[in-house]
This record gives structure tokens, C-alpha cells and sequence, in this order.
């Protein structure tokens, strides 16, 4: 996938320019042969390339201080920066995917992935208030096979939009994926018309959908429920596409330049309403909330 | 019926003479007029859409085009759609259900087109948007898949009250090329993953993804067309007989469920 060819492109050129770009007086002699720089010092930002300090970074909430590119987060870090404390209820907890086309090892990547990511799939959902404001909420997290959707996001999704129908609250989604999860086949693709099914009742039925696409959104998301908000919000240089950088590549034999795909080609193709900084985000989903006449339940 | 593996039913829905929907639609339908354009950019012939008569019924039939010859495929980009053939699917079918014509949409393509103009004009968009809006469409949709039924790129004519599957068309998530080079970064082994994929009418079938299969003459639809044609036809008759007698609100209710329960998880 194009996403993998950026990482590996990336990466790579991390490794050529760490010792250039790191100061002098944090490299740590190791032998005559070089340096060796701890991995965790710096974050080297994927899209301007430019390197900072890790604990500026994090302390930024993760925003590249120089391009502002919003890196990606975990849902813990992404509900602790979006929800009002200790008011989040998670729906769905225990639900994991069975092998539909019996995918060999697929069962045993799942629990190795549950295990390292405190996750039993790519999206966690529940409800939670933010300023006060009421809402069902939906986090994809990239760290779980590139939060890729099949049966499990696929019915968390629907659940959560026949969840809000019912309760008549909004729904506000973080998406993030790489697409269907191929190792389910074709229950993962049916699962793009399951939940943009779900989002037309809730739709019908008045309700609110805010779509943060956070980095990066393709693929089969980008295809159903992700493209479907009444709003639709991204983050500042994120990853947003249908198809892979490297099938196009492929497809027309050219290099793509690159803004190619990012959430601000997006803006200017008409495609994502406005793109929020992460430090404004809480204040600017609840303003749309309270702009759709919900109520605000809680005290801040 | 036949028991051909999944590789051999990939060769023969890409055989060079396999009818296409311009075969088919003079067999099956009376008078095809054909109707252009999205009203918004520009006209996709990678999909043909227009209203022709069955058995007396107007119909509304959005299909996809595979050339029969490089000539008619350079013309339709293979059966890949833009955003624009989407959203003339969609401005056809909103059509259909103002004036109560059941839809009738024919499946037959390698996938929607990745390229810089599809991403400009919002391939992902396009794509999302005909699922919600056929999901909630109130006249009858059936979709037939003729070959290949390539992953997002068909899903978006294949949201419908019945899916029926011609015996060896094939319906997936990703090319088998596709899954192989993702999976295992090998495309070469494009056959051990079209075995591995379960995307064969019957598989299709198993997993309630479909709910029917058109028997193809022996050796594949290419043998007889006119046979085959008569086949669909046989099929579009009963469905559109059983499902013109239910009322708009069970259709959707229906239809609904349908997509609902697919899934496989437990809790």
C-alpha cells in the first residue's frame, strides 16, 4: 500500500539525516565507527522532515512544530484530548473478529495486536460529553492493523449510529484507516455498505455526524462512512485518498507531487468542509453541537 | 453446475469474448435509451445508464461497460469508473424512484479507476455517497455481477434488495493480484490468493453476500449468449415480480437487514 512505501521512504531518510540534524551535543560516542542516537529522542516528521525533540512534540500534542503536521495518536491520547475527564462510557468492549475466510494466522495476529494495543480491534466506541456537550463517539487507532475495517469496525460503527438514533445524541468519528480489512474478504467490503446504511437512518432521522479525518484516512473508509458527515473536519497535513499512493503511481506511470492527497488538496477539492488544529478541536466540535440545538448537560 | 476453481473462473470472465452488457441489454430489454451525464462534470462511459422496457415495465439500467475489443475499451476505461459515472449512477437512480421504475444495475468491473483526476474529484466521495442513498432508494434494485465484481468500485451499483451472481463471476474486496501483493508483497501469487479469497457465486452465496446464482451454459457464458441473456432475463422476471409486490417500507426494512447482518465477531 502507498501508506507502507511512505513509511519505509520516511524511515529510511530518518536513518540518512539523524546524524546531520541531531546536535552535537547529544550524540553518544560508540565505537570508532559512528554514533548511535537514542531512537526515542526526537521525532523526525514524516511530511516536512524536519526532526524536534520528542518531549516537545508530545507536550505539543503531537503536532510537528514546524509544518504542523498532525501526527497520529492512540484513542487513549485522542480521548483524553477530545473528552471531558472520566465521562466516557465505551460500548462494544469485548468484541473480536472471527476468521471469515479462514485467513491463515489471522487469529493469532489479532491477539498479538490485542495484547500490544490494549485494543480488541481497530476502533473503540462508547459516548462521552465534550464542554458538556452529550455525544457518541467513535476512535479508529492506526496502531491496530492500520485500523483497516472489517467485521468489528464494520458493526461497532452501525451499533454506534443505531446507539444515537435511539438516544437522539450526535455522533462525532475520528477516522483513520487504511481501508477494508482484506484478511476478512468480502465481509470487510460489505461492511462499507452496512454502516453508511446506518449513517442514512441516522441522517433521516435528524441526527448530527461530524467526521475528524485524522491521518490517514483511505481507502474503503474514505469510501463509506468517513465521507459521509454532515461536517466534515480534518487535521492540518493529514493523509486523506481513495487509492494508494502507489497504485496511482503505477496506474499512470508519474510521480505524484506532494500535497497530493493531503487534507488541504482535499479542502481545495471541495471534499472536507475545514481543517481545525488539534488545540482547537474540542471547542470547535462543541460549537457544532451546540449550533444543532443540543443541550449541554455538563458543568464546563 | 460446473465446480471450476476460483483461478479458472478469473480466466474465463476475462476472456476476450465473454458478452458484455452491450450483449446483453438488446436480449434482455426493449428499446434502450440511453440517458448521459452527471449534471455535474462530465459523462462516464465506463457506466452506461438509461430506461428501456422489460416485459412491457419500464426499467431503469445502470450498467457497467467492458469494451469487446482495446477500441471500446480505451472508450470505456476498461469498466473503471470516475467519481462522474458514479454520480450519474446516482442522478439515474434518484430518477428511477421519483417516477417508481425499478432499477436494474449490471456489475462488471476490475474496480473504480485510481488516478490523480478520480482523487480530485473525490472517488472516495462518490463511492460512499451511492451507498447511503441506494441503501434508502424506494423503488425495487437488483443487481446482477456479469464478471468481475471489483471491491469498492462495484459495491457502489451492487447496494440492492437481491444480489444475483452469474456461476462463474466473482465478487471481492481487492483483485486476487491485489490481496497478493498487499499480504505477502507477491503479486505472483495472484492464484493461491484467488483460491484463498472465497469469492465464487457459491462462496458468495455461503456468506449471504448474494442471494442468488444464474446458471451459465456449459463452458462458460461466452458459449451462448443468447442462452445466457434468457437466463438473466428468467431471473429479472421473478425478481422483479416479487419484489414489485412489496411495499416501499418493507423493501427498505429489508434491504436494510440484508447489509445488516453481515459479520462474523463474537462478544
Amino acid at each position: 500500500m502507498g501508506l507502507e512505501d511512505l513509511l519505509k521512504k520516511v524511515k529510511h531518510r530518518f536513518n540518512d539525516e539523524k546524524a546531520e540534524t541531531a546536535p552535537k551535543d547529544e550524540l553518544k560516542p560508540a565505537d570508532t565507527k559512528g554514533v548511535i542516537i537514542p531512537d526515542d529522542l526526537f521525532f523526525k516528521c514524516p511530511r516536512c522532515r524536519t526532526a524536534s525533540y520528542k518531549e516537545d512534540f508530545e507536550k505539543d500534542r503531537k503536532v510537528c512544530a514546524h509544518c504542523h503536521y498532525h501526527a497520529r495518536l492512540t484513542w487513549q491520547e485522542r480521548l483524553e484530548l477530545t473528552a471531558d475527564r472520566d465521562t466516557f462510557a465505551e460500548h462494544d468492549a469485548g468484541m473480536e473478529s472471527l476468521n471469515p475466510i479462514g485467513y491463515p494466522d489471522y487469529a493469532e495476529k489479532l491477539q498479538k495486536l490485542q495484547e500490544q494495543c490494549t485494543l480488541r480491534d481497530a476502533v473503540v466506541t462508547g459516548e462521552c460529553t465534550i464542554r458538556g456537550y452529550k455525544t457518541v463517539i467513535g476512535i479508529m487507532d492506526s496502531n491496530f492493523m492500520m485500523a483497516s475495517m472489517g467485521s468489528v469496525v464494520g458493526e461497532k460503527i452501525t451499533r454506534a449510529f443505531e446507539y444515537a438514533t435511539e438516544e437522539k445524541l450526535p455522533v462525532i468519528m475520528f477516522t483513520a484507516s487504511g481501508g477494508a480489512r482484506m484478511q476478512e474478504g468480502i465481509i470487510s467490503l460489505m461492511q462499507m455498505a452496512k454502516t453508511s446504511g446506518a449513517i442514512a437512518r441516522f441522517s433521516d432521522s435528524g441526527g448530527l455526524y461530524i467526521t475528524v479525518m485524522t491521518d490517514p484516512t483511505t481507502g474503503g473508509v474514505t469510501a463509506s462512512f468517513a465521507s459521509l458527515g454532515d461536517i466534515i473536519i480534518a487535521e492540518p497535513k493529514v493523509l486523506i485518498g481513495f487509492a494508494g499512493r502507489r497504485v496511482i503511481q503505477d496506474t499512470i506511470k508519474q510521480k505524484l507531487p506532494d500535497e497530493f492527497q493531503s487534507a488541504e488538496f482535499l479542502l481545495e477539492n471541495g471534499f472536507v468542509d475545514m481543517i481545525i488544529e488539534r488545540k482547537k478541536m474540542r471547542s470547535c466540535l462543541a460549537r457544532l453541537m451546540k449550533l444543532h440545538n443540543y443541550e449541554k448537560i455538563g458543568g464546563r | 453446475m460446473s465446480k471450476l476453481t476460483a483461478t479458472e473462473r478469473l480466466s474465463l470472465i476475462r476472456l476476450k469474448n465473454r458478452p458484455t452488457v452491450n450483449d446483453y441489454i438488446p436480449l434482455i430489454f426493449n428499446r434502450f435509451m440511453e440517458l448521459h451525464g452527471d449534471r455535474h462534470y462530465g459523462d462516464d462511459a465506463a457506466i452506461m445508464g438509461g430506461i428501456a422496457t422489460f416485459y412491457s415495465m419500464p426499467v431503469t439500467i445502470i450498467a457497467q461497460v467492458k469494451g469487446r475489443n482495446i477500441e471500446e475499451n480505451k472508450h470505456t476505461n476498461f469498466a473503471m469508473p470516475h467519481p462522474e459515472g458514479y454520480r450519474k449512477a446516482l442522478r439515474l437512480a434518484k430518477q428511477a424512484e421519483k417516477f417508481k421504475r425499478p432499477v436494474i444495475c449490471l456489475v462488471d468491473t476490475p474496480g473504480a479507476f485510481c488516478g490523480i483526476e478520480a482523487e480530485e474529484r473525490g472517488q472516495g466521495e462518490a463511492i460512499a455517497r451511492n451507498l447511503m442513498e441506494f441503501m434508502t432508494l424506494k423503488v425495487p434494485v437488483v443487481s446482477i455481477i456479469l464478471g468481475e465484481g471489483g471491491s469498492g468500485g462495484a459495491l457502489a451499483l451492487a447496494v440492492c434488495d437481491e444480489l444475483a451472481v452469474l456461476e462463474n463471476a466473482l465478487y471481492s474486496v481487492i483483485s486476487p493480484r491485489g490481496f497478493a501483493s498487499i499480504l505477502w508483497k507477491d503479486p505472483s501469487r495472484e492464484k493461491e490468493a484467488a483460491e484463498l479469497m472465497k469469492i465464487t457465486s457459491e462462496d458468495l452465496l455461503g456468506f449471504g453476500v448474494c442471494e442468488r446464482i444464474i446458471s451459465e451454459p456449459a463452458g462458460g457464458a461466452q458459449n451462448d449468449s443468447q442462452l445466457m441473456a434468457d437466463n438473466i432475463s428468467e431471473y429479472l422476471f421473478d425478481a422483479l415480480k416479487r419484489l414489485c409486490a412489496v411495499s416501499p417500507e418493507i423493501l427498505l426494512e429489508n434491504r436494510y437487514k440484508k447489509f445488516r447482518k453481515i459479520g462474523m465477531f463474537t462478544e
